[in-house]
């Protein structure tokens, strides 16, 4: 086993709404091992980019750790917090907003090196950018193009770009390829990949579309409200689904193949929000199994199976184990 | 430039292609020194906008070589020929006191245009900052500031300029702070707005990230996006600003006479505007010809500064 | 007879910065209760062929060149704009991708149902709100919730509500422009379900549009794959599926994320698409064709049928089918 580069110990993050606190992310633990993918799953509305957010320092836990490198990050500010960036990036769903429309492409990618003084001197800095550039695929001609001149994979690339110029250890990609065309998103999926088998990096992978997730992650951490309600190896996680929530989603799924006809378990009702979540397992009011002590007892995360952890009380006599 | 962007395309795409050679791996710079160019070609690509540069140019150089071009001295009075109608010796006739029209609308055009820019970059700039600060700190230091722009804004506008002028006396620099203290709450508004809803986009957020101090993401990141509605804005105000000058004029507080100011040139010939025509007609003309041009090249302005914009 | 056919539609977008050929005719044909997929990338016309189908084109800069929309062997093209506007919501209706702007927020959902049943079907007002609760319950949202405004609802909701407005008058035509991309997943069965279930129960046909090849999988029974404004390849689910024959949907398939988490890279179409203003000469795709010969680039294939109902545009069709064994290539 190699070391663990991330560590997250029951991270809170919550808002102040006029409607009461909003529990963005509840308790929430898991570690990734440097060089893997970590897929963090969820609808929209789970919190899955509040975790990828507060993971890096962009917004402030409420409560928890965050270890780095055995180092545990979430007291950091200023300066502190300005090191960190060097080695913890971040890429952004929508390449349309996460770029600033009047920089053109090569003053977005030099914006971080410029602020950490990387690059001594106006060639190096040239340098470095055109290397960068080639390194996700941009071609030379497009260092004075304007994001709005680019089609969405070229802007992903360029978001790409920036968030490798620091040469970061570790990404939270948050949904990068949800915004893009399948033929582009498979370009861009490759990329990613090649770039972590290249530089080592390990990622966080937040998206909604489970096919994706599958495709990239090592590991999967699904996401209800909030909480994880399931956490375990990939392959593991496909097979054999351990909780209804994630068993649903798994069949909701449409699959691009005529033969393979999805079983419907399809979940009724819709994801609330969870404002002053009430006590009790906070799927069980779509739960097709749930029962009067789901609502009132909170489940913990247990590991049924090894490597395989789940929260959910009726888990073990549902799957029969 | 965006045409060579999307075609050309080799088949494979942008795949990475190693092992460049160290002389290959040069930007070429000269894009980048062609930016202010480009922008000014997309300027002269837009006619009416050159229109308008032209008109305001014709203007503000007739101030500034008004000593050279007036065929008259302004405030030279001539009892015996006032009222005089538009003739080859006094091209645009005379004013009750026998004053050539065409030369006092050349010389008010100095104060006029000079004090509605003075009074314009210095409700921009204060207004644009406490705008920009307020939206960008929300919280507390927002609610001080707008509280303060409030109680500014409650006092109509000519009023505040009337105490503000009164306190400071007349004089170019006076007049111009007086009326650009009415408009400060104005643009701070616009401007708060404006960076609030900058603000939540992915890149100030990916600016953040990147390590840049907030002093850095305002000037860098959010203020540049803020520029085409603050100029369609303040191309609007300029006509406001050289009324209210002529308002402060005719109360007496902001240019004194006999120094020519087209809007109190208005306000003095007011009473003539019956019997004769030329005495309003043509320092309004000079003030419709002045906002008619800035508008026509604020707008060119906007787009030629936007790169979405571009073709 | 077919309820719809398309022939040969040409739409262009006249703009300053040229002739953008969104639209390259393209012909199809629909039989009652069909349900076709129109699949298609980011500007391959998808949107603009049911916009054209509507006579919904934004004009300027939107142009109808060419072509014959024959709805129920009426003429659509040839249709005054009054007698288009009985059709539009009546007989052919369409529901938008999003439904967070396809309702009017300051009026009660039912009224906005009953807006439309009052327009087409002469009810008087007390009626059309009695049909319109019906409609929403039909689309599973219970009477009482009638009154609200639509901030009041989710996005599956309200995308229940726009639905219920499209089948307000029991059309002959639903024409459905991704209609289920905003939803989560879970969200998204449900509302596919629902299309699926009510479409039996009206005997609507259908016009599916969407990118996703799964929602295809379960949805349609005919299938249209577009590219750069045309058709290159049209067959039925099983042709797309089991039958794969133009390379451009071999991409695609390939580009999908596979089921099995053991391929570690995916195999994607290289390059973009192409520019709309300017289009490559001859077969479209023969830049990011693995392909492509000679003649691709000189001449633009036409329409071949290669078996009964499975029609592609590609030069090399047979050479394909030697050189990759069909089975294979749908995997």
């Amino acid at each position: 086993m190699s070391e663990m580069l991330l560590e997250v110990r029951g991270l809170k993050k919550y808002f102040r709404t006029p409607g009461g606190m909003l529990h963005a992310v509840d308790d929430v633990s898991f570690t990734i091992e440097a060089g893997k993918t970590l897929g963090i799953v969820g609808e929209s509305g789970c919190g899955k980019s509040t975790l990828g957010r507060t993971v890096l320092g962009m917004l402030d836990a409420t409560e928890g750790e965050i270890y780095f490198e055995g180092r545990d990050i979430t007291q950091l500010r200023g300066h502190g917090k300005k090191a960190l960036h060097r080695d913890m990036q971040i890429i952004f769903q929508d390449p349309y907003s996460s770029l600033n429309p009047r920089q053109c492409v090569f003053d977005l990618i030099a914006v971080p090196l410029k602020v950490y003084r990387e690059c001594h001197g106006k060639d190096a800095l040239h340098r470095r950018v055109t290397g960068l550039m080639e390194t996700v695929g941009l071609a030379k001609r497009l260092a004075y193009a304007y994001p709005h001149e680019l089609d969405g994979g070229r802007r992903q690339r360029v978001g790409i770009a920036r968030a490798l110029a620091l040469n970061p250890k570790f990404i939270v990609c948050d949904e990068p390829v949800s915004a893009l065309d399948v033929s582009i998103q498979a370009q861009v999926l490759n990329l990613l990949q090649d770039l972590q088998d290249e530089k080592g990096l390990t990622y966080i992978f937040v998206t909604h579309d489970l096919s994706v997730v599958r495709h990239i992650s090592d590991d999967i951490l699904v996401m209800y409200l909030g909480i994880a309600v399931e956490k375990s190896n990939t392959k593991e996680l496909f097979k054999k689904p351990l909780h209804p929530y994630t068993k649903g989603i798994l069949a909701a799924i449409p699959v691009p193949d005529i033969d393979v006809k999805r079983e419907r378990v399809l979940l009724c009702g819709e994801l609330t929000s969870p404002i002053e979540p009430k006590p009790g397992c906070r799927f069980a009011n779509r739960c097709p199994h749930s029962e009067q002590a789901c609502r009132l007892e909170e489940p913990v995360m247990e590991e049924l199976l090894p490597g395989h952890f789940v929260a959910c009380r009726r888990a073990r006599d549902l799957n029969g184990i | 430039m965006s045409g060579d962007i999307k075609t050309s395309d080799s088949p494979a795409g942008d795949e990475p292609k190693r092992g460049m050679m160290e002389t290959e791996r040069r930007i070429d710079d000269t894009r980048r020194r062609s930016q202010m160019l480009s922008i000014w070609k997309r300027l002269c690509r837009n006619k009416l906008s050159i229109i308008g540069m032209i008109i305001f140019l014709i203007l503000v150089l007739a101030a500034i070589f008004a000593k050279q071009i007036a065929p008259y001295d302004y405030s030279a009075q001539d009892l015996t020929n006032a009222l005089a109608m538009p003739s080859a010796e006094h091209w645009m006739g005379t004013d009750d006191f026998g004053r050539d029209i065409l030369s006092r609308v050349i010389y008010g055009g100095r104060i006029s245009l000079l004090v509605a820019l003075l009074g314009i970059i210095i409700s921009l700039v204060a207004g644009g900052l406490i705008g920009v600060i307020s939206g960008y700190y929300s919280g507390t230091l927002d609610g001080i500031l707008m509280r303060i722009m409030d109680v500014i804004m409650a006092i109509p506008g000519f009023l505040l300029a009337v105490c503000v002028s009164a306190a400071l006396g007349s004089g170019v620099l006076n007049t111009a702070i007086a009326i650009a203290i009415a408009g400060i709450p104005g643009y701070a508004r616009l401007m708060r707005a404006l960076v609030m809803s900058i603000r939540g986009n992915e890149y100030v957020e990916a600016a953040r990230v990147c390590g840049q101090s907030g002093f850095r993401i305002m000037i860098r990141e959010i203020v540049p996006n803020t520029l085409s509605p603050i100029i369609v804005d303040t191309t609007l105000r300029i006509g406001a600003y050289i009324l209210m000058i002529s308002s402060l004029s005719f109360i007496g507080l902001g240019v004194q006479p006999p120094e020519a100011e087209w809007g109190s040139m208005l306000s003095a010939g007011r009473q003539y505007i019956r019997s004769f025509w030329p005495i309003v007609t043509f320092p309004g003309l000079a003030i419709m010809a002045t906002l008619f041009g800035l508008n026509l090249f604020g707008d060119g302005l906007r787009d030629a500064l936007d790169p979405r914009l571009k073709k | 007879m077919s309820l719809l056919e398309v022939k040969d539609l040409t739409i262009h977008y006249l703009t300053d910065d040229g002739d953008v050929s969104a639209v390259n005719g393209i012909s199809f044909s629909m039989e009652k209760g069909d349900t076709l997929g129109l699949v298609g990338e980011t500007g391959a016309g998808k949107s603009t062929t049911a916009l054209g189908i509507m006579r919904l084109v934004p004009n300027p800069p939107g142009k109808i060149l060419r072509g014959e929309i024959l709805f129920d062997e009426e003429d659509l093209l040839a249709k005054p704009e009054a007698e288009m506007r009985k059709i539009r919501g009546n007989k052919i209706s369409m529901i938008f991708q999003d439904p967070m702007t396809a309702l009017n927020p300051v009026m009660r959902v039912d009224e906005q149902v009953a807006e439309v049943v009052k327009r087409h079907s002469g009810l008087n007002k007390s009626d059309s709100l009695r049909r319109a609760l019906d409609m929403l319950q039909t689309v599973g949202i219970p009477p009482e919730r009638g009154g609200d405004y639509p901030h009041q609802f989710s996005g599956g909701m309200k995308q229940r509500v726009v639905i219920a407005i499209a089948l307000a008058c029991t059309p002959q035509l639903l024409i459905a422009d991704e209609p289920t991309t905003a939803l989560d997943v879970t969200i998204q069965a449900q509302v596919l379900d629902m299309m699926n279930d009510l479409k039996q129960e009206f005997g609507t046909s259908m016009i599916l549009i969407t990118h996703d090849l799964g929602i295809v999988a379960e949805t349609c029974d005919k299938v249209a794959i577009m590219y750069a404004g045309k058709i290159v390849e049209y067959g039925s689910l099983r042709d797309i599926f089991k039958q794969t024959a133009h390379p451009y949907t071999i991409g695609l398939f390939n580009s999908l994320p596979p089921a099995s988490s053991d391929v570690k890279r995916l195999k994607p179409i290289p390059g973009l698409m192409p520019d709309p203003t300017d289009l490559p000469t001859g077969c479209s795709f023969h830049p990011r064709c693995p392909f492509c010969q000679e003649l691709c680039t000189e001449k633009a294939p036409e329409d071949k049928i290669i078996s009964p109902g499975h029609s592609i545009r590609c030069h090399f069709y047979q050479e394909l089918k030697e050189k990759r064994p069909v089975a294979e290539v749908g995997k």
